[in-house]
């Protein structure tokens, strides 16, 4: 039987694992360790999804947005491709590179995309190349039958299939690329016979997320996003995590931090004890109301500069870290970190609400990706985009 | 003492046979004679002597067009409506936790509920230049909610000085508001101001710049759900001394409060005065606009949010009042539950819900009507006629004839004395603070742990015995999906 890409249900709830590291230092690695990684904690998951993201993948083809797309028929790839056609130039379209894997029979068509922005077309509709781009994987995502975008960023890529974690990353190859910071994800549904689309990353441009854990809040998270035209097709938690990160750091150009302040705010009483410093907690608080996300959660997001692990509020889901050099390593169990990196420098558990965060370092950033970004102060809280964009 | 107990005169002493007279036709059914009676020799019944069934032709029915014929009035009454139309929050049911998300005990862990009410900002802008994080603009004026229930507006006039002393320490106990209604501000009052919304109604009672200086927030008020599009009339009886000092009235004289509030016409006009009012107040109080619930509230809604309303309260078909024609009250709104979900809707469709905190009043009755009004998304709620029900009220419905005899509904001295404020206020908070730790339970029960996270999240809510287009009005899904 054939695995379905996209849902059918009103909302689904999962466990999971989660892993990833940055190299800080830009060094660029092969997929093994982070299959490795995901691969000791299998027992987390059930087989019914796994994924990776790999930052720094497509170094030859770094302008270029990447778009990986799953089909589940030829009719579906055709639509999109004429969508794709009618709004974007198409440099290269060829087939994700895949083997045969004993866990995952039947895969939908994978393809891949690298693909530039007419700039023209930027210039009549004044919004900026993230915001066309985000526009076009909404369209095809929610409008088009059978066709599901899972990767959209530039030089990085996500991988995601219906299996083990560990017979996902073979299934795609993922020894043959070369990364900077690798995230990967096995997942525990339970109620759901699994579909390609819900395992993670769930990615929009270069963030990838992946989550463990239920979101309690998620009628009132998806709601707050529609009110700024976001579609949660998906109806998992971890679109909205994504979803929401994008809101918050690329549209209300928010440092990495508030944004995680936003999503795991302190109590009332902390932010009262602490007074005048913490006004703008407050106020963050009382306009991001219904970004709190609440209920267990763990997540790594992945952006093409940065690492970050976060947990809810009050930390109802594992989350470890570790540090060896330049190396940054978060997971669900320091197990999964230890399987790579057999004696770290530093392991501690990220404290609850509290972003644990690695960044690449100032000046490998610009070998990796167009000079749109630039973060300076290494000491202040950082902005994911400094550039102010149109909304 | 159930004679002197009665100011209905149900009961009379007959000295020359020594005995106690009742008349049951006289009878409200407030029962304060029962609950006074030293010797537990009286119980109220329905008096079984009725007319001939007809489903058409009910006693009610019958018996006001006896009172109509005699005097050729209309009829009045007093609290909420009550006839038996459906009350949602009955057909919904609230979520909770089991194993993928662990539900979360409010004795152990932080549990918050407190609310911000007011205007908000589409987006949190920072500067980054100085050494901490400061907030590029400061945020619009707030209030502060300990808990997302405020007493909603009743007028000193409509009820006694002891209930507005009672329900002004309450809030101020409680961490939350009370709300003057219409009848101006007492001056022994004026110390509660940072717990006290003032109202500016149609007949502009007691409305002066200390009152408006004193209060943390002014609400306009427009509509009430007992009585929607129709005014107000304290009658002269009730005009004593104190009230029309604070009404700035002549004592003895009536008290009209107009339908329309003559000086708004129309959106633009109300837009007028709530900048009026945001300039006397030089910008430091939320302006909230109070409406009826009616039929086209989603576009009146969205139109006082543009018009500049920081708080729109939404009072429903069921909410209470002093007095009001009959066949107004039972026939004319909107439940607040379909009001509520269609205005949340809207002003989200429009991207201007946060521009406006929505406040929802009308026949609240207990902490999971709370609950369940919150989770189709309206940010605190109104309570009246509950918070009277706390200080005493038997709900007889008689708040009109002044004659209230717990005290509550009247200006008669003698009468009034019977409230004690020290023991009122101690019911009000003890209310409050039960139905707080109740809906603490019910968000630790759904695994979450501070209101906003259940504010307009309607997946928390599954309604049951609810058709379609009812369901689709509440934007819920039936139980069992």
């Amino acid at each position: 039987m054939r695995r379905p890409i996209k849902p059918w249900f009103e909302k689904e709830i999962s466990g999971c694992s989660l892993t990833g590291f940055i190299n800080e230092d830009g060094r660029r690695v092969n997929g093994e360790a982070i299959i490795q990684s995901i691969g000791l904690m299998n027992e987390r998951s059930n087989g019914l999804g796994g994924g990776f993201a790999g930052y720094g993948i497509y170094p030859e083809m770094k302008d270029f947005y990447a778009f990986h797309i799953m089909y589940e028929d030829a009719q579906a790839k055709e639509e999109a491709e004429k969508v794709l056609n009618e709004f974007l130039l198409i440099e290269i379209q060829e087939k994700i590179p895949t083997r045969k894997t004993k866990g995952i029979p039947h895969p939908p068509l994978l393809m891949r995309y690298f693909l530039k922005v007419d700039e023209n077309r930027l210039y009549d509709l004044e919004i900026s190349e993230d915001d066309y781009i985000v526009h076009i994987v909404m369209k095809i995502n929610s409008q088009i039958k059978g066709a599901y975008i899972f990767s959209s960023g530039k030089n990085m890529g996500a991988f995601k299939a219906v299996g083990f974690p560990d017979e996902v990353g073979r299934f795609y190859r993922l020894e043959e690329y070369q990364g900077y910071t690798w995230i990967a994800h096995g997942r525990f549904p339970t109620n759901t016979p699994g579909w390609w689309g819900g395992a993670h990353p769930f990615t929009l441009l270069d963030f990838a997320v992946v989550h463990n854990g239920e979101i309690s809040s998620y009628g009132i998270n998806k709601r707050y996003l529609e009110m700024f035209g976001y579609q949660c097709t998906l109806k998992t938690d971890t679109e909205v995590m994504a979803y929401l990160f994008d809101l918050l750091l690329r549209r209300h150009q928010l440092p990495i931090e508030v944004a995680c302040k936003a999503l795991a705010p302190p109590t009332w009483e902390e932010i009262e004890h602490k007074g005048e410093e913490m006004e703008w907690v407050k106020a963050l608080r009382i306009i991001y109301g219904s970004v709190l996300v609440n209920g267990p959660f763990a997540i790594l997001l992945s952006h093409k500069n940065g690492l970050i692990g976060l947990n809810d509020r009050i930390k109802l889901r594992p989350l470890v870290a570790a540090r060896k050099g330049n190396t940054l390593y978060i997971a669900s169990e320091e197990a999964g970190i230890r399987e790579i990196c057999s004696s770290p420098d530093k392991v501690w558990a990220p404290k609850a609400g509290e972003p644990t965060i690695g960044w690449l370092k100032e000046d490998r950033q610009n070998e990796f990706e167009s000079p749109r970004t630039r973060i300076s102060d290494r000491e202040k809280p950082q902005s994911v985009y400094s550039v102010p964009g149109v909304c | 003492m159930c004679v002197r107990q009665c100011a209905f005169k149900g009961h009379s002493y007959d000295p020359e046979t020594d005995e106690v007279i009742s008349k049951e036709e006289l009878c409200v059914g407030c029962h304060r004679c029962v609950t006074l009676c030293p010797t537990n020799a009286l119980t109220v019944r329905q008096n079984p002597l009725d007319f001939r069934p007809n489903g058409n032709w009910t006693p009610w029915a019958i018996r006001n067009i006896f009172k109509q014929a005699e005097t050729g009035g209309v009829l009045l009454t007093g609290m909420g409506n009550d006839r038996p139309y459906p009350v949602y929050w009955d057909h919904l049911l609230l979520n909770a936790s089991q194993v993928t998300n662990p539900s979360i005990d409010p004795l152990r862990e932080p549990m918050e509920l407190r609310t911000y009410l007011g205007r908000k900002p589409k987006k949190l802008e920072l500067d980054y230049t100085q050494e901490t994080l400061k907030l590029k603009t400061p945020l619009p004026p707030q209030l502060k909610l300990e808990t997302p229930i405020l007493f909603s507006a009743m007028s000193y006039g409509a009820i006694s000085y002891n209930a507005c002393e009672s329900l002004a320490r309450a809030a101020e106990k409680l961490g939350t508001y009370y709300n003057t209604g219409e009848g101006g501000l007492h001056p022994n009052l004026y110390k509660y101001g940072k717990n006290t919304i003032v109202q500016v109604a149609s007949g502009r009672f007691g409305v002066h710049k200390e009152y408006l200086d004193t209060a943390a927030a002014i609400e306009i008020k427009i509509g009430q759900g007992a009585k929607p599009g129709i005014g107000g009339h304290l009658p002269g009886e009730k005009v004593v001394e104190d009230i029309s000092k604070t009404r700035m009235i002549p004592k003895g004289t009536d008290a009209l409060s107009p339908a329309p509030q003559h000086d708004i016409y129309s959106i633009e006009d109300l837009r007028m005065l709530i900048f009026a009012l945001k300039e006397a107040t030089r910008y430091t109080k939320p302006i909230s606009v109070k409406i009826a619930a009616v039929h086209n509230s989603p576009a009146i809604a969205s139109g006082m949010v543009r018009a500049g309303a920081d708080i729109i309260a939404l009072d429903g078909f069921r909410g209470g009042t002093g007095a009001s024609p009959m066949v107004i009250r039972d026939n004319v709104g909107i439940p607040i539950e379909f009001a509520l979900a269609s205005v949340d809707q809207r002003l989200r469709e429009e991207g201007i819900r946060h521009q406006a905190s929505i406040i929802v009043a009308g026949g609240f009755r207990n902490s999971a009507d709370v609950s369940k009004a919150i989770a189709l998304g309206a940010d605190a709620v109104y309570i009246g006629t509950a918070s009277l029900i706390a200080m005493g009220c038997h709900v007889c419905q008689k708040c009109y004839t002044g004659k209230c005899n717990w005290g509550i509904a009247t200006q008669d001295p003698y009468l009034e004395k019977r409230l004690n404020p020290d023991i009122a206020t101690e019911r009000l908070v003890n209310l409050i603070n039960a139905w707080s730790h109740e809906i603490k339970e019910m968000l630790g029960g759904m695994g979450i742990n501070a209101i906003e996270s259940l504010r307009g999240n309607r997946l928390a809510l599954r309604g049951i015995g609810l058709t379609d287009t009812e369901l689709e009005i509440l934007g819920v899904l039936p139980a069992g999906r």
